[in-house]
Parts: structure tokens; C-alpha cells; sequence
């Protein structure tokens, strides 16, 4: 929480071009064929960071006791926070079938990827009309 | 009685601010249909023999604002504006959206045919069937937004509230901005705060006739249609099909800024020097995040809502409002003059509809500038200032002396064919070849060399409606949707709906909905093998035609622009060129599927068979029709 009352969700956008399976240097990521998510080894990685890095969003984070990179694995292809959020009745996180890859649509997906610092500033300007300082 | 229309249209002659109606005849609506088909047909009859005299920002040019009989029952209402283009100097169909074509209709009148010149500038303010000519020097020089004010609030106090009635609700203007009055020949014709009819360049002509505006305003029902249950229910099915087209609704065009540049190499980069980029600021994510204030907005019984309103809400350009932008808008303001950053392309864009300017003919004219400071033929003395890729103030300043005719920007005023060649002619170079434009349009921003959008070589080359981006000449001629092939935008065009709303509908449906509407009967098929060729050739001819000032000769115009044949330089598609031996095989091909020769003129017997005697008769007479 950057600005105090904007909290912005910050989920992965699985990009085309996997840039943090692609920059891990123990071949600890992975592509899970059914959903696309990024799975982590847990074995492999070493909780380098290189992948937080690489992320045009930064979304891996590493787990503050093992030490490992944890990144949205979508919780096997039924994901828990989607769950919640239809339980409580906001639709705000809703789930998309896997479909066959358009390159027009999976580029614009990359485009969602973004610092949670940078989202909070855009929505503190729609918000409140002022560029966070 | 003509079932789906008024059956008449207003003619306004503002030489002698004389107000007639014009009886419309039920066999030319049932040949030309309406729109671009019924301008063509108007102004072949009209000028015919003598159109090569006629100068597009003349006296006796005509500015015709025609409807269509699916305007009002299918959603999405336009209206087509058209007349001489002082661009192309043929007829070009330039639709825009709003709700004047609905007001119109309701007011009783099919179109307005505006003629002569006022004296002094002047508006037309239409309710139902009190039609007067009222003095507009308070507006006269203002910009967009002003007029716009203006006018809405003079409308309601002379006729907004009334008696037992309450208050109406504000009625549909047409009007232009500075640009227009100016003539300048990239000037639109607005509606509302963004809406434009763009390719054409109508705006100069309104402008020459010193009309800033026109306001209309109906309360009588719709024209009576044929059979009422089934084109409710036809609408409904068109509806329901629009309800799961999401795209639209939620990115509108946008989407393009990033997906066109990277995923099919075909948007214009530096005045089309290159085509791919992958900026990730340019996508949609940005403008939806910081800029989108009302993000579903349709128009009357539009259920697509492309329409986004952007608002810059901090920095440096704090307070500009602008639609979408579109794609069209962030192609040639933004990547195609270097500019990247969504504030900016937000802010350039709502400086062209505040001066009335055509967003994609002065893009392409800033962009074919700023080529020429780049490669030194015009330098600082020229322009007053340095004109660098990606500067936004100067690119905006460069935009307001167009629209005002100040120093360089009268010459760039003329459009990109026109000032290529006078800056040709001072400077001793070729500067033509810098030039992205096709019969003195320039074109939409789909590039052709990569061959993955939907465009393809011929699609400017050999369109009717020159370097038109929604009227585009591919082969086949046949689909089976309204879309934005020639044939399918002509039936767009002429039946005046928007193309947005026909993409997700099969095409039977809207042919049902039309004969449901006129009962004309016209059949898919009758509309490719007849309707097409038809006001197609018609079109063609008057193109062929032109004068005064530019002339096309039928095979050396009928070219990619020389952009197109050199290699691309950068992105995934690197080296990919316009095949001119693949080019003109399709040409041919395309020709041909028409019914016109190799050189594109009609040929003798399918104008005969298409019963265009007079139309042979006048390119016999001018040596075209071999």
C-alpha cells in the first residue's frame, strides 16, 4: 500500500513471451500446459530473484520462510481468490478458459503487467484528480 | 408510398437562402438505396457532363448529408456525408455517428442538399418543418466546443421547452471548427465534441459555402416501415449478437496501439518509415487506468459502446477531453509523428477536434513534415521552429497554424498530395516520394507490407474511395458479412449504418432487416452482382473524371504509394515489400471482378448491362472508354 486506502490487487498476467520462466537460471519455472500459469520448483529454486527482476509487474515474491519464489500457479486452474471474490458477491475476479493463442490478444495481456506502484498512481489520479508525489 | 423513408429531401440554396423539398423517387431508391449510393447518383446527374469544372470548394459544389433507410431502426445510426471531395476531387461517402440522422428522419426529410454560397456566415437550424437560415457571426471563428455550447443553448431557449410538452431533449448538430472555415482541406465535419465525418475532407467544403453548422431537430416517429413485427424481431436478433461482441466494449479500438504494432507489423512509425514497435505504454492497460472517465458510451440504440472518454486529469495537459482516443487517432498522432505517451496522444487528439481537423489527414501531413526536416529539405526557417520526432508542443503547434493557414501551415493545409507538390516545385526535389497517399487521400493506418492486417496490396490502390481505411478494395469482392471490404462498406455506407455494428451480424440478417424495412427486396446475391458495380462505376467514373485542380490517370494513380515498396526496415516482419508483380496481378483480378478492363474504366458491356448508358456515353466522349 503505496497511498493509504489504495490497494490494488496484483495478479500475474502470464505474458506471452514468459520473461521469468525464460530468466531463471536453474530452470526452476515452468509452464503448466492445461492453464498456463508458471509453476515453481521448489527443489530447484534457489531464491536468487531473478525472476522478480525479469517480471514487468514484479509479482513473484519470495516466501519470507523457505525462501523460494512464489508465483500465481491460478491454485491448479480453480483458483481460491476468484472463489472469495464471487462468494462475497463483487465479480470482480473472474475466471477465463484457457483459449488457443492469438498473438493480437496475448500481447495486449502483457500490457496489464504492471508495478503495483505504477497502478496506484494512475488510480490515485482517476481517483482523487493528482499525481502521487 | 415508399415504405422506410421520407421520400424527400431538403434542398437548401444558401445563395439565395431559398428552402425547397425534393421529391425522391422510388426507383432511384430502390437502385442507389441511400448514403453514398443516392450522393453518387445526385451528383452524376447533377454535374455529369461538366463535373471535371466543377472546383470542390467552389459556388456550386454541393454538400449533401443523406440518410439511409436502415439509419434509425438498425443501432448505430450515421449519416453520410458527401458531395465533390476536395481531396480525391471524386465522391467520397464519409459517414459519422450521432443522433442527427435520427432527428432528420424524424423531422420529415430523407437528406439535405446544401448549394451556393452565403454571403455571410450562416447556420441551419431544422425543427420539423420550420427550416431557417440564422445568422452565425457570434460562432463564426470559434472553436468546437464553443460552437457547440453555443448553438445547444440557443436551440433550447428558442424551442426547448414547450407548452404541455416539457422540456425536449438537446437536438443533433453538424458544425466545424476553424480548420473548416479556413478550407483547409483535412477539415471534418463534426458531431457532438469528438464525432467526425473525416475522410474527404467536407469540412473546407461546408466552410466555402460559410455554413458553420446545421441543427435538427424531429418529434414525428420514424418513416413507416414495411412489416413492423419482423423488423422488431430482427432487430432484437441483431442485438443479441452485439451483447456477446465484447471486444469493442471493453478496449474499443484502443487496442490496437500496442496489437497492430506487434502482433501484425502495420501501423505507421515516423510517417511510415517503420511499422512495428512494441511499446508497452502504448496499450490499452494505460489509457483504462488513468485516462478512461466513462468507459461504456453508446450512441442512440448503440449496443457496441466503442466509445471511450479519455481525461487527462493531471500534468502538464491537465483538462483535455477526447474520445477513445482511437486507433486511427493513436496511430497517426501518436507512433506515426514518435509520440508514445498516452497524456500526449490524449492531449494532440483533443486540440484536431477542438480545431476540426482530420485526425489521420493531419497526422499524416504533420508526419510527412517532419520526414522532410529529418531528411533537411525543409529546415527551422521554414517552419519557425524544430520539428522533432516524439515533440508534442511542436506537433501541436504546427496542427493550430494548419488550421489557422499560418505561415507553412498553408501550404500543409492543402492536404499531403498538394503540398508535396508545391514544396516540390520550391525546393527543386522529389518530395512526392515521402508522400503516403493515394489519389490526394492519405491512407488509413493498416499497412499493406507486412500482409498480416486486413488490408492488403490493392486495398488503397484500387479503392474507389482512394486511401480510404473503411472502404477497402480486397479480393474476393465477396464476404459473408458487412465489413470492410468495398462491397460490404458500400452497403454500410449507403443504407447508413455504422460498420462496427455489422461485424458480429451475419450479413442475411441485415439484407432480412432492410427488406423487412423497404421491402425492396434485395437479395445478398442482387447486391454483389448489381448494386456494387453499379455505384461503383459510377463512382470510378467521376473519380477518372477529377479536375479541376488534380487529375488521375487510370493505371500510373492507381499505385501504392512509393513508401510501400521500400523494405521494412525493423520488427519480426524486417524486409517485407509490396510485390509489384503480386500487385498488379491482383489488380487485374480485382478489376475484373468488377467488370472493368485492365485499366479500371467499365467496360462497354457491363454498363450496359448495369443500364449506365449516359455514364458510357460521357467516357466515350472523353476518349476513356477505349
Amino acid at each position: 500500500m503505496y497511498v493509504p486506502g489504495l490497494e490494488v490487487p496484483h495478479l500475474c498476467t502470464q505474458c506471452v513471451d514468459y520473461p521469468c520462466v525464460n530468466s531463471c537460471p536453474f530452470k526452476a519455472l515452468s509452464i503448466d500446459e492445461n492453464t498456463g500459469a508458471v509453476r515453481v520448483d521448489k527443489e530447484k529454486c534457489t531464491g536468487c530473484g531473478k525472476c522478480i527482476e525479469a517480471c514487468p509487474g514484479a509479482v513473484p515474491f519470495i516466501h519470507p520462510r523457505d525462501g523460494y519464489a512464489v508465483i500465481c500457479d491460478l491454485c491448479g486452474g480453480d483458483p481460491e481468490c476468484v472463489k472469495v471474490c464471487e462468494e462475497v458477491g463483487y465479480n470482480a475476479l473472474i475466471l477465463v478458459k484457457l483459449e488457443k493463442p492469438r498473438l493480437d490478444f496475448d500481447i495486449l495481456k502483457k500490457g496489464y503487467a504492471r508495478k503495483p506502484i505504477d497502478v496506484t498512481k494512475d488510480l490515485s489520479i482517476l481517483l482523487y484528480g493528482e499525481e502521487v508525489v | 408510398m415508399v415504405y422506410g423513408y421520407n421520400g424527400r429531401l431538403l434542398e437548401v440554396d444558401l445563395s439565395t437562402s431559398s428552402v425547397k423539398e425534393v421529391e425522391l423517387n422510388e426507383d432511384t431508391l430502390r437502385m442507389y438505396i441511400g448514403g453514398r449510393g443516392l450522393a453518387t447518383k445526385i451528383l452524376w446527374d447533377r454535374f455529369g457532363r461538366r463535373w471535371d469544372s466543377i472546383d470542390p470548394l467552389g459556388e456550386e459544389n454541393l454538400l449533401l448529408l443523406l440518410t439511409g433507410p436502415l439509419t434509425g431502426y438498425y443501432p448505430g445510426a450515421r449519416i453520410c456525408v458527401s458531395g465533390k471531395s476536395p481531396q480525391s476531387n471524386g465522391v467520397i461517402g464519409s459517414t459519422v455517428s450521432s443522433e442527427f440522422p435520427v432527428e432528420l428522419r424524424c423531422a420529415g426529410y430523407d437528406g439535405i442538399v446544401v448549394t451556393g454560397r452565403a454571403e455571410k456566415p450562416v447556420y441551419i437550424s431544422i425543427f420539423n418543418d420550420e427550416v431557417d437560415i440564422r445568422d452565425a457571426s457570434v460562432i463564426w471563428g470559434k472553436r468546437g466546443r464553443e460552437t457547440l455550447a453555443y448553438l445547444v443553448k440557443d436551440w433550447v431557449d428558442r424551442y426547448g421547452w414547450r407548452p404541455g410538452r416539457g422540456l425536449l431533449k438537446e437536438p443533433g448538430v453538424l458544425y466545424i471548427g476553424p480548420a473548416g472555415e479556413k478550407m483547409v482541406r483535412t477539415a471534418v465535419v463534426m458531431s457532438k465534441w469528438t464525432h467526425a465525418a473525416g475522410y474527404g475532407g467536407y469540412g473546407a467544403v461546408m466552410g466555402s459555402k460559410n455554413l458553420k453548422a446545421i441543427v435538427a431537430k424531429g418529434t414525428n416517429p420514424l418513416p413507416e416501415v414495411k412489416d413492423i413485427a419482423e423488423t422488431e424481431r430482427l432487430i432484437r436478433e441483431v442485438w443479441k449478437t452485439h451483447l456477446g461482441f465484447n471486444n469493442l466494449r471493453y478496449r474499443g479500438t484502443s487496442a490496437g496501439f500496442l496489437s497492430v504494432a506487434a502482433a501484425t507489423s502495420s501501423e505507421p512509425v515516423r510517417n511510415w518509415q517503420e511499422e512495428w514497435h512494441d511499446r508497452i505504454e502504448a496499450s490499452t492497460a494505460y489509457y483504462e487506468a488513468r485516462l478512461w472517465v466513462k468507459r461504456f458510451w453508446g450512441d442512440f440504440g448503440c449496443a457496441i459502446t466503442c466509445l471511450k472518454i479519455a481525461c487527462i486529469r493531471s500534468g502538464r495537459f491537465r483538462g483535455c477531453i477526447t474520445d477513445n482516443p482511437d486507433y486511427e487517432m493513436q496511430a497517426y498522432l501518436g507512433s506515426n509523428l514518435g509520440i508514445f505517451d498516452p497524456d500526449s496522444v490524449v492531449y494532440i487528439c483533443s486540440q484536431a477536434d477542438e480545431l476540426g481537423l482530420c485526425g489521420i489527414q493531419t497526422g499524416n501531413v504533420l508526419g510527412f513534415a517532419a520526414e522532410l526536416y529529418e531528411k533537411g529539405i525543409l529546415d527551422e526557417s521554414d517552419i519557425g521552429f524544430p520539428l522533432r520526432w516524439g515533440d508534442t508542443e511542436a506537433f501541436a503547434k504546427l496542427m493550430h497554424m494548419i488550421a489557422y493557414r499560418d505561415g507553412i501551415g498553408d501550404i500543409l493545409a492543402e492536404g499531403t498530395y498538394r503540398a508535396a507538390k508545391i514544396i516540390s516545385s520550391k525546393k527543386g526535389v522529389d518530395a512526392l516520394r515521402y508522400a503516403v497517399q493515394v489519389k490526394g487521400v492519405a491512407v488509413g493506418a493498416h499497412g499493406i507490407r507486412s500482409g498480416l492486417d486486413y488490408t492488403m496490396e490493392t486495398s488503397y490502390a484500387c479503392s474507389t474511395q482512394a486511401g480510404d481505411h473503411t472502404s477497402v478494395a480486397n479480393i474476393p469482392l465477396r464476404s459473408g458479412r458487412v465489413d470492410l471490404r468495398e462491397s460490404g462498406a458500400l452497403f454500410a455506407d449507403s443504407a447508413v449504418l455504422c460498420a462496427f455494428n455489422s461485424f458480429s451480424v451475419e450479413g442475411e440478417l441485415v439484407f432480412r432487416l432492410l427488406d423487412s424495412v423497404t421491402g425492396f427486396g434485395i437479395t445478398m446475391d442482387d447486391w454483389y452482382n448489381v448494386y456494387v458495380p453499379r455505384i461503383l462505376s459510377i463512382q470510378r467514373a467521376l473519380l477518372l473524371i477529377g479536375g479541376p485542380d488534380a487529375y488521375w490517370e487510370p493505371i500510373k494513380d492507381d499505385d501504392n504509394p512509393p513508401r510501400f515498396y521500400e523494405p521494412l526496415p525493423s520488427g519480426f516482419k524486417a524486409k517485407a515489400v509490396v510485390d509489384r508483380g503480386k500487385f498488379e496481378n491482383l489488380r487485374r483480378e480485382y478489376f475484373e471482378s468488377l467488370g472493368w478492363d485492365e485499366r479500371g474504366i467499365p467496360r462497354l458491356d457491363t454498363l450496359v448491362k448495369l443500364g449506365l448508358m449516359d455514364v458510357a456515353d460521357e467516357l466515350k466522349r472523353r476518349g476513356l472508354l477505349g
